[in-house]
C-alpha cells in the first residue's frame, strides 16, 4: 500500500520524535484528538516573534508595534483563506475553541430584548448527544440564563446523528442548533453537505442560528465555510499543529457586527466616557485585551504548514490507517469498537474497549510500549452513558503515522489484553 | 519489567477476586466518590458502631488499581478504632505521595504495600487512594453524625 504521505520527511520535520519514551521505545504517539505534536516551523514562527518583532499589536507608534500588527493581522488572513472566509473581519483570535463557544453563547445570553439574538423561554437550543464537554455546558449555561429549552439530537448505535426527531427538534421555536463536525470519541463525521443536507435545510428555513465545532475536522480535512453553509464555526490551533492558546472563532460579518460583546476592555471599543463606551465592529469587538500574538503568528505557520503538506493528501492517508487500524482491532479478542466499523464518513478516531481490562490499565500497558493513547470519558460523559460503558481507549492518528504505528497498536493492545487476562 | 512493579500479583488477586464488594444494608453513612478524570465512581457503605469501624463494603466501577484498593482497604481498616484507621489512611497516603521513595510497612499496610508502586505513576496515584479519601469521608462524617 502507497501512502499518499511521506512520513518519514514529514516526522523529521517534528522535533518530539527525536526523543525516547519509557526507557528505549521510539514514540508513537495517538493521541493527537487530544492536541497534536509541533513542526519546527510553527516553533520558528513562534520564536521569531518574540525574539524579533514583539510588541503589543495596534497600539504603539513604533516600529515593532507595526510588525506585530502586521504579522498578527497576516495570522487573520491565513486562517480567512483557509476556511475560505469571505473576509478576514469575520476571523476572531480567542484562546481556545471552549472560549470561543463561550463567546457566541454569553453573547446571545448579553442579547437584549427586541435584538434578534435575544432568547426567552419557549424558544429551543438544539445540541447532539455526540457533543464534547465544550460544546455542550455553554448551551446548558445558557439555557438556565434565559429561560430556553435544552434540546438534542440522540445518536445511533452505529455512531451516527439519530436525526428520527428532527421535525421535533428543528421547528419555529428552534434559534440556535451547536453540533459537531466530527465526534472526538466516535471519529464520525457529520456530513453536513452529504448525508445530513436536510437537516442542515430545516436549521435555514426555519431561521436558527448554526454553529459548528470543527476542531476535530479543521486539522485533517478541506473545510469551506461556504460550503457548510453555517453561521459559526469553532476550531483550536493545538489541535491543527499549531500552538496552544489559540483559538478560532469564524462567524458571518453581518451577524458578528450586531451581536453584543462577550469579554470588555481594552482594544474593542470606539468611544469612552465614565458611564459607557460603543464598540468597534467585529473582530476588534470581540478581542479585548492585548491579543495572543505569538501564539495567533504560530497558527498561521501551522496552516501554511497543513496546506504545503495538502490537507487532500493528509484525510487520504489517515483513511487508509483508520482502515487498516479498524481491521486489525476487530480481530482481537474482546474488543468492541464504540462507533463507526467503517470508514466512510469517519475520522481518524478509534475508540474502543476490550472485555475484562480497563482503559486506565490499558493505556498504562502502552505506555509501557512507547505507545501514547488516551483513556476516559474524552470530555463526552453523556456520549459514554449512550454506549453504557465508563471509560474508552481512544487511538487517533495524524500526519506523522504511518502503517507500523498501526501495527504497533494491535499488537500492543492484544499483548497488554493477554497480560491483564491470561496472566 | 516496570509495568510489574505496577501491577503486582496482589493487586491483580483483588482486582480479580475483590473483598467486601457488596453493599450491606444499614449503614452509617454511605458515600459516594467520582474520579472526575476518569470517571471512575465508587460507593462506600461504612457502620461504624462505639468508635470502632464495624463494617466497610463498597461498589464501584473502575480500573484494577482502583478496585484492588478497595478491596484492601476494606480488609485492612475494617475492625480497627478511628483513631487506628485514620492514621493507616494517612500511611497509606504518605506512601502513594511519595514518588517511589517510600516502600510501606508491611505490618501496618499489609496488602497495601503492593501499591507501593504506583506512586511512581503520578496520573495513578487518584485511582489507589479514591476509595480510601471515600472512606475517610465517610468516617468523619459517622463521627460528626455520633456528636
Amino acid at each position: 500500500m502507497k501512502s499518499a504521505l511521506n512520513v518519514d520527511q514529514i516526522k523529521s520535520e517534528f522535533p518530539i520524535f527525536n526523543r525516547l519514551v519509557r526507557g528505549e521505545n521510539r514514540l508513537i504517539y495517538l493521541d493527537s484528538a487530544a492536541t497534536s505534536q509541533k513542526p519546527l516551523s510553527v516553533l520558528d514562527a513562534e520564536r521569531d516573534f518574540y525574539t524579533k518583532h514583539n510588541a503589543a499589536a495596534h497600539r504603539g507608534a513604533h516600529q515593532l508595534a507595526e510588525e506585530a500588527t502586521e504579522l498578527f493581522e497576516g495570522a487573520r488572513a491565513k486562517v480567512a483563506t483557509f476556511l475560505n472566509a469571505s473576509s478576514e473581519n469575520e476571523i476572531i483570535f480567542t484562546k481556545s475553541a471552549t472560549e470561543s463557544i463561550n463567546l457566541v453563547a454569553y453573547s446571545i445570553g448579553n442579547a437584549k430584548p427586541g435584538s434578534k439574538f435575544h432568547l426567552k423561554a419557549g424558544d429551543r437550543i438544539v445540541v447532539s448527544e455526540m457533543e464534547h464537554h465544550a460544546n455542550l455546558i455553554p448551551w446548558q449555561e445558557l439555557a438556565a440564563r434565559t429561560g430556553a429549552e435544552l434540546s438534542w439530537f440522540g445518536v445511533t448505535d452505529d455512531g451516527r446523528l439519530d436525526l428520527s426527531n428532527l421535525d421535533s427538534l428543528i421547528n419555529e421555536k428552534t434559534k440556535m442548533v451547536a453540533l459537531t463536525h466530527q465526534s472526538n470519541v466516535l471519529g464520525t463525521i457529520n456530513d453536513f453537505n452529504g448525508d445530513l443536507v436536510k437537516l442542515r435545510a430545516q436549521i435555514k428555513a426555519v431561521g436558527a442560528l448554526f454553529l459548528i465545532d470543527a476542531c476535530q475536522s479543521v486539522p485533517h480535512l478541506k473545510v469551506d465555510v461556504q460550503e457548510l453553509g453555517c453561521d459559526f464555526l469553532t476550531f483550536s490551533g493545538h489541535k491543527a499543529v499549531g500552538p496552544t492558546g489559540v483559538g478560532v472563532l469564524w462567524g458571518r460579518s453581518e451577524l458578528l457586527d450586531e451581536m453584543p460583546p462577550f469579554l470588555t476592555g481594552g482594544s474593542m471599543i470606539e468611544n469612552v466616557t465614565m458611564q459607557s463606551a460603543t464598540y468597534l465592529p467585529a473582530p476588534k469587538r470581540f478581542e479585548a485585551g492585548v491579543p495572543n500574538m505569538a501564539q495567533a503568528v504560530g497558527l498561521g505557520a501551522a496552516l501554511d504548514y497543513l496546506d504545503k503538506v495538502s490537507l487532500t493528501a493528509i484525510h487520504e492517508h489517515e483513511v487508509a490507517l483508520t482502515k487498516q487500524a479498524l481491521d486489525g482491532l476487530k480481530s482481537i479478542r474482546g474488543l468492541s469498537i464504540v462507533g463507526p466499523t467503517d470508514v466512510k464518513n469517519r475520522g481518524a478516531v478509534i475508540s474502543f474497549t476490550v472485555e475484562g481490562v480497563h482503559p486506565h490499565d490499558l493505556g498504562q500497558a502502552l505506555d509501557q510500549y512507547g505507545i501514547a493513547v488516551r483513556t476516559g470519558h474524552h470530555c463526552a460523559w453523556p456520549l459514554m452513558r449512550r454506549f453504557k460503558v465508563v471509560a474508552t481507549t481512544r487511538a487517533s492518528f495524524y500526519l506523522y503515522n504511518d502503517q507500523s504505528d498501526v501495527v504497533a497498536l494491535v499488537e500492543g493492545v492484544d499483548r497488554a489484553r493477554k497480560y491483564f487476562m491470561e496472566r | 519489567m516496570e509495568l510489574d512493579s505496577l501491577y503486582q500479583e496482589v493487586i491483580l488477586d483483588h482486582y480479580k477476586r475483590p473483598q467486601n464488594k457488596s453493599l450491606a444494608s444499614n449503614p452509617t453513612i454511605q458515600v459516594h466518590h467520582v474520579n472526575t478524570s476518569c470517571g471512575d465512581e465508587v460507593t462506600l457503605n461504612l457502620h461504624f458502631k462505639g468508635e470502632r469501624v464495624e463494617n466497610i463494603t463498597w461498589d464501584a466501577v473502575g480500573c484494577s488499581i482502583s478496585q484492588a484498593s478497595h478491596s484492601v482497604m476494606s480488609e485492612l481498616l475494617k475492625g480497627k478504632s478511628a483513631e487506628e484507621a485514620l492514621s493507616l489512611v494517612e500511611e497509606f497516603q504518605r506512601m502513594l505521595q511519595s514518588k517511589g521513595s517510600d516502600l510501606g510497612n508491611e505490618e501496618h499496610l499489609q496488602d497495601g504495600v503492593a501499591f507501593a508502586g504506583v506512586s511512581k505513576f503520578p496520573a495513578r496515584v487518584k485511582c489507589a487512594l479514591l476509595g480510601w479519601m471515600a472512606f475517610k469521608d465517610a468516617l468523619q462524617q459517622s463521627i460528626t453524625k455520633a456528636n
